[in-house]
């Protein structure tokens, strides 16, 4: 099977005051085409700064991520640009929608941010339809028009997804998508996530709870700033 | 990309109230400005334009007491030339007034011209109160036409100003006899002996007042006929003498021009007087535009004017500095959403444009509602003080003791302009720094921060 993703010693320490904290110690991990990864560990052992690193909204201080074989610290900072905005969808613990939008535009926001304007106003309809049955299949086709504070917390992350694969992007990252969620409507998200990997989607998910680990199919487990495949 | 930066940055106007806030900050500062400048660039071509009015274009004077030789056929000689209009000399002196029997007397100045010629190159008639229309009879008092007359500057004679800063002026003029006294001087400038036909005292009629608008010459002016200030001055014997030549020019020509061409006149003319006697007298003459005549009166308001400007500059950064403060305010505020921007691959340089585009609304919605607001001020700025004046006897200024008639309130499109371009200028220049540095951040940092 091809792999997607690939990252190699990775290498991530942060300063807290006069000491440094190593979070990554020489991670290396690969990431086949079309599965249902999970990445797992304990509170604070580094997995949101593991995803953060592959999809490029963060840099490691030592070793190289690979995507479909293109070494990430070639890219120019347009070309990482574009990487963020169309060959990764990032899913966040914490939504992170703007509350100044509504959920269409939320959703919308990385077709926005990828065209000119003539090439927002040819391409308008167009996108504003996907963006519509991609909510609707999302179960918020009721609720374009609202804005982010008026929605429940999985209705918020269902948007949060639904921005992610606005611009389909082949490999989809989800920091804790249920973290913040009670069970069943975290196991409602699992659904989804799930039935999109049945359709394809290369998808790598950050979890701390072993329950939500087991519906992956490859698990691996971060310790001591490692990784390891179970 | 573009509609979408200035949706959200409408967005983000509307729902911040430091928005509004940082608007009106620039709403305010762009009135006072406004306001303040226009004003004052009222008063300042408003005293500019009387001391015009005072002396007309062109000015050859003498800085002696005692002038210059006249000479008929050069003052032909200017008003043979086709950009001069009119040409007057007048003859300058000093003196003292009292009125018979008074125990008491003022130092005056004295300007001795003829009336009409005055009046066709300088503002003369117009000053007037009751020859407005008729300057030659202008030394002729209506009360007493047989008696010899002069014009009073207006304010020579104290208390007449009202508190609106108008005159009283009955029917007819008042009758009131002067006596004026003064100094004649020979050629060399001693003083002429007694005994001879040289006279130094005079009386007049009050014929007229003049109100020129400049406080200095209103008080301390009195206007005779050419002829009785050369005998009052000692410029009639042994030769004609006069203390300046007043010059307009045609209204196709430009004063520098102008004023160029009267210099190469006056050049050539002195060539061929310089074996004549008293030619040494020319020395102490130039030929000047009416600035250059006034410059030292000019530069006072114009000291003032430049003050005043480099003030509001300062009200000016004032802006930028609070447009700064909300925009560094706001931009914290909205780290997150920047994080998120960044996260779907916007560019760094675009979300910098949704703040500057942010900051450009708030500049013009402020400058706009500023300029507006100067504007009505302005045109309501006269009625407002009267109104003032009326319910809480309030003057800006004291009409008893300035010479300044109505508030200037005329608006100069070129003004509001720049004042506006600037008010917004100044809302870019607060918003660049935390735009630029929100958009230098690091991904990750301005999630992590905001998750806190
Ligand atoms: N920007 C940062 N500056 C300093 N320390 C950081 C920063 N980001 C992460 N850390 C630290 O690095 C460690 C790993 O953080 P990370 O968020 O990757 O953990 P995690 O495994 O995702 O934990 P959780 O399950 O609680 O989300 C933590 O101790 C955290 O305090
Ligand atoms: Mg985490």
């Amino acid at each position: 099977m091809d792999t997607i993703i690939r990252a190699e010693n990775i290498h991530k320490s942060y300063r807290m005051g006069r000491e440094r904290l190593s979070v990554l110690r020489g991670a290396s991990l690969g990431i086949a085409t079309g599965s249902f990864t999970a990445i797992v560990g304990a509170s604070g052992s580094g997995k949101s700064t593991l995803l953060h690193i592959l999809g490029a909204l963060d840099r490691p201080d030592e070793g190289r991520v690979e995507f479909e074989g293109q070494d990430l610290r070639r890219f120019s900072g347009r070309r990482l640009n574009q990487y963020r905005n169309r060959s990764v969808g990032f899913v966040f613990q914490f939504y992170h929608l703007l509350n100044e939008l509504n959920v269409l535009e939320n959703t919308l926001l990385p077709a926005m941010a990828a065209v000119g304007s003539a090439g927002w106003i040819r391409s308008r309809t167009s996108r504003q339809e996907a963006a519509c049955v991609l909510l609707e299949r999302l179960g918020l086709g009721g609720r374009l028009r609202h804005r982010p504070y008026e929605l429940s917390g999985g209705e918020r992350q269902r948007v949060a997804i639904a921005r992610a694969l606005m611009n389909r992007p082949a490999l989809l990252l989800a920091d804790e998508p249920t973290g913040n969620l009670d069970s069943k409507t975290g196991f409602g998200i699992l659904e989804v996530l799930k039935e999109l990997n049945r359709g394809g989607q290369t998808i790598v998910m950050v979890t701390h709870d072993d329950r939500i680990a087991g519906l992956a199919e490859v698990v691996w487990r971060l310790t001591d700033g490692k990784i390891e495949t179970e | 990309m573009m509609m979408f930066s200035w949706k959200l940055a409408i967005r983000y106007f509307l729902h911040r109230p430091a928005s509004w806030l940082a608007a009106a900050a620039v709403a305010l500062c762009t009135f006072i400005v406004i306001v303040v400048l226009t004003v004052m660039n009222g008063l300042a071509a408003d005293f500019k334009q009387k001391n015009h009015a005072f002396v007309g274009d062109c000015v050859i004077a003498s800085d002696s007491l005692v002038g210059f030789v006249y000479d008929r056929s050069f003052v032909e000689t200017l008003e043979s030339q086709p950009y001069i209009e009119a040409v007057s000399e007048s003859v300058a002196g000093v003196g003292l007034i009292t009125q018979p029997g008074a125990n008491w007397n003022i130092g005056v100045q004295f300007l001795g011209i003829d009336s009409a010629r005055h009046s066709a190159v300088t503002g003369f008639a117009d000053s007037l109160y009751y020859h407005r229309d008729n300057p030659e009879q202008a030394f002729v008092p209506d009360y007493a036409p047989e008696q010899e007359g002069c014009v009073a500057g207006i304010d020579l004679i104290g208390g007449r100003r009202t508190a609106d800063g108008g005159y009283a002026h009955p029917d007819r003029p008042v009758p009131i006899r002067l006596i004026l006294s003064s100094f004649p001087l020979t050629a060399r400038g001693a003083l002429a002996r007694g005994g001879t036909d040289l006279v130094s005292s005079k009386t007049y009629y009050v014929a007229d007042d003049s109100h020129t608008g400049l406080p200095q010459i209103d008080g301390a002016m009195v206007y005779l006929p050419l002829r009785d200030g050369r005998l009052l001055t000692g410029m009639d014997s042994p030769v004609e003498r006069i203390s300046s030549i007043h010059i307009r020019f045609g209204p196709s020509v430009s004063l520098r021009q102008g004023v160029e061409r009267v210099r190469g006149l006056w050049a050539v003319y002195l060539q061929s007087q310089s074996d004549r006697s008293y030619s040494d007298l020319f020395e102490s003459v130039r030929v000047q535009s009416w600035q250059e005549n006034r410059r030292s009166r000019i530069a006072a308001i114009e000291k003032e004017q430049k003050m005043l400007i480099l003030l509001f500059l300062m009200l000016g950064i004032i802006t930028v500095f609070i447009v700064f403060v909300i925009f560094y305010m706001l931009v914290g505020h909205k780290s997150k959403d920047i994080g998120i921007l960044m996260s779907v691959g916007m560019g760094r340089h675009k979300i910098a444009g949704v703040f500057l585009k942010f900051a450009s609304l708030i500049g013009f919605l402020g400058a706009a509602a500023g300029t507006l607001a100067g504007c009505v001020f302005l045109v309501y700025i006269n009625p407002i003080e009267d109104w003032l004046f009326a319910r809480f006897d309030f003057q800006l200024w004291d009409r008893s003791v300035y010479a300044i008639g109505e508030i200037p309130n005329q608006l100069h499109p070129d003004l509001l302009l720049a004042v506006a371009v600037s008010a917004v200028a100044a809302c870019l220049a607060g918003a660049m720094i935390p735009a630029m540095q929100a958009a230098r951040k690091e991904t990750v940092q301005v999630l992590q921060v905001s998750q806190v």
